[in-house]
Parts: structure tokens; sequence; C-alpha cells
């Protein structure tokens, strides 16, 4: 159980930040998972009042601001169209709606989680970060980062022209994902993202779609857990990823 | 801290601690039905509407209402009526734990799309999760109550 001290909204990002460097103060996203831990925080600082909850589409990209929710994003039109619903099926069995309107990209993005099914799908696209302090990162750079104090403002998808397909498995349907897996086609470039092994997601690229599957089984390390077996795991990203490059085919 | 928010209608100034989840603040308002189940945002057992969406009071912090709207199923009692009378005599509604939670959410789909497949409300309810008597009457429940509502 957590216990919260003091609440703020933040007026500006600048007042969220400097509020941030203290390690006893922590951001607030949808406060889904910080609530199951333990511990006392000072100050709990809300980005709320920043309008970070729009998702803003142009025609090179999609800005998702850090506080939209994940039913958000399973609703964008532009978002789906573009993914051809690759992202609405990433989140759509995440709990139920009433999760997803309150968990937010942002939170789960920073987390970083290895089982989140955002964060895979997202890896598999054209994606960006924008740090307040940082800048703006690649995401793929920015999953291997270690947490730090900084905000993370929003996520940029750039419409770079790709196909992408979602899967995961799950032992029961509103559960946390045995392997979540997104596999796209870029500039002539296979991306396979590959989540829930069950450490964070981990992208593995090829230029070759003979062979793909074999190939990412082998690269992407697994591990166990209470969840499947490191093997089980193995297995599934080559049945995954097989699917996964025959969907994109008929594409 | 001091928030100020509509709840079920009317205007309500109050004073809650920084930690003080939603539903107990809404409990101490006098709206029972809004129960403690897992404690964990999994069962849809403290569903509440938010400025219209459906949200896990369990897990939402009294102070993030401040400014929005809250509805709970004390407030929405001529809406439910119709539901909520159907599915009993369906022998299709819930326990009284779950039961409200379950209510809350329908009424949030319905809300959103009045016509819905057996697809797409299991999937909406897929985060109402009941204790004792299953989902299959449930859902037969609202699908006859949906179908009644055209003939």
């Amino acid at each position: 159980m957590i216990t919260i001290q003091k609440y703020v909204r933040a007026q500006t990002l600048e007042e969220a930040w400097q509020l941030n460097q203290s390690k006893r103060n922590r951001i607030l996203g949808g406060m889904l998972w910080l609530r199951l831990g333990k511990g006392s925080i000072n100050t709990a600082i809300d980005l709320c009042d920043l309008g970070l909850n729009t998702i803003e589409e142009t025609e090179e990209q999609f800005s998702i601001g850090a506080m939209a929710a994940l039913r958000d994003i399973e609703l964008h039109e532009g978002l789906n169209a573009y993914t051809n619903g690759a992202v609405a099926d990433s989140v759509k069995d995440i709990v139920g709606v009433q999760f997803r309107n309150m968990a937010t990209v942002g939170g789960s993005i920073w987390g970083r989680f290895g089982f989140s099914d955002v964060l895979t799908v997202f890896l598999a696209l054209d994606t960006y970060v924008e740090l307040y302090k940082g800048g703006i990162v690649p995401l793929e750079q920015f999953a291997k980062m270690k947490k730090d104090n900084d905000i993370l403002v929003r996520l940029i998808v750039k419409k770079t022209p790709c196909k992408v397909v979602y899967s995961a498995m799950r032992n029961q349907r509103t559960d946390l994902p045995v392997l979540a897996c997104a596999v796209s086609c870029m500039n002539g470039e296979y991306r396979a993202s590959i989540g829930a092994r069950p450490a964070r997601a981990t992208l593995i690229r090829g230029d070759k779609a003979e062979g793909f599957a074999a190939f990412v089984a082998e690269n992407a390390p697994t591990e166990s857990n209470i969840r499947g077996s490191a093997a089980y795991r193995t297995h599934l990203i080559r049945v995954l990823v097989e699917r996964s490059m025959n969907e994109l085919g008929g594409m | 801290m001091e928030i100020k928010l509509k709840l079920n209608g009317k205007n309500i100034l109050a004073s809650v601690e920084a930690d003080t989840v939603l539903l107990d603040f809404l409990r101490d308002k006098g709206c029972l039905s809004v129960k403690r189940g897992c404690d964990t945002s999994n069962c849809g057992l403290c569903t509440v509407l938010m400025d219209g969406k459906p949200i896990l009071s369990c897990s939402t912090l009294a102070v993030r209402a401040d400014g929005h709207e809250i509805h709970t199923l004390e407030g929405l009692q001529e809406e439910a009526s119709d539901f909520v009378g159907f599915i009993a005599d369906q022998g299709a509604d819930q326990c009284g734990f779950c039961n409200p939670g379950l209510v809350m959410n329908t009424i949030a789909l319905l809300r959103e799309n009045p016509d819905p497949t057996d697809d797409e409300i299991r999937a909406y309810l897929a985060g109402n999760l009941c204790r004792c008597s299953g989902y299959d009457g449930q859902l037969r429940g609202i699908r006859n109550y949906l179908n009644s509502r055209k003939a």
C-alpha cells in the first residue's frame, strides 16, 4: 500500500520537473500499477492540467500526449487506420474498458514494463519519445535507458509507410501476456518487437522474409516465470512471428 | 485538500486526504453501491462514471475527481431500472456484491454502443468479474434485453 502526503497538479512542465527531482516525489500516470506498490510518496505530481491527454494527427505524424488513455489509442481512427488496427489489437485485452480509460500511454511507456503490450506495438513502428529535458529520442533507445528524473511528454509516431501486425499469447483473456509480438515491414526492413519475454520488449531486425521467424526466435532472449517457461516463449516467438509474416504478406 | 465535484447531479465541496481513493470518498458520501472487491484494479466492482466514462474508483484518487462529474448507481436509478428489472426477471443478474459494477458498465456500454453484438458485449464487460453466478447468463440477459427493445 502506498501513502501520499501531498498532491500537486503541476501548472507547467518545469514545475513538474522541479518537483520530480526529489526521489520522494512521484509523477502519476493512471496510478494502476503505482497503487499496487508499497511505500510513502511525499508529493504526487499530476500532469492532468497540462493538456497532455490528446492525440494530434498531422500529415507526417501522430503526437500522443503522455496522459492519453489506452482507450484513446484503442479508439483513435487515424492511428488505427495507419496501423490497420494493430494499436487497438495491442490494448483490447488489457483488463477492461474501465482500466483502459485510466491507464495512460505515458505510464506504460515510461515504466518500460516487461509485460507492456503498448511498448511492444510502438517499438515496431517509427516511434520517438519526447522527454522534457532529454529531447526527442527513438523509442528503441529509450526502451534500453535506465529510469531517471526526466518527464515523458509525448510519444511521436511518424507516418512512415509500413505494414504492422500485433499478436499476443495470454493464458486468459484479460491476464498479462505470456508473450507479446508486433511485426512490421518498413522501408524494406522487417522488424519484430518481442515483449513479455518476460523482460521488456526488444526489437529484432532483418531484411529477408524467409527464415525471419526462426531468426527472431534464435535472437530474442527469453526467461521463465509463473506464466511460462523460456523454451515455451521461444516456441511462441517462432509461431507468432511466422503467423504475423503470413498476415503481412496478405496485406 | 479541498475538492469540488458534481456527484449524482449535486455540487459537492469536501475536504479529503491526498491519498484517499474515490471509492472510500463515495462510500463516505453514502454511495454504498460502490463496492471494494479485488482492490487491484481488476474486477470492475467499484465502477463509477467520471464525466460519462467508466473508471475504477478503487484506483482513482479522490483529488483527481476535483472539477469532474461523478455518477454512481445511486444517481442512475431511472436509467438502470428497465435493464436491471429485465435481467432480474431473466435470472441473469449477479448477486448484490458484483451487480452494481456490472450495471454501471452495461450503462456505459449502451450509451456508447446502443446495439452491440455479443462479441462487443463480451469485450466491453471483460473487466467485470463475477464471483459466483457466471457470465453466460448475463450475456443472455443483456441480449434478450436488447432484443426486447427492438420488438
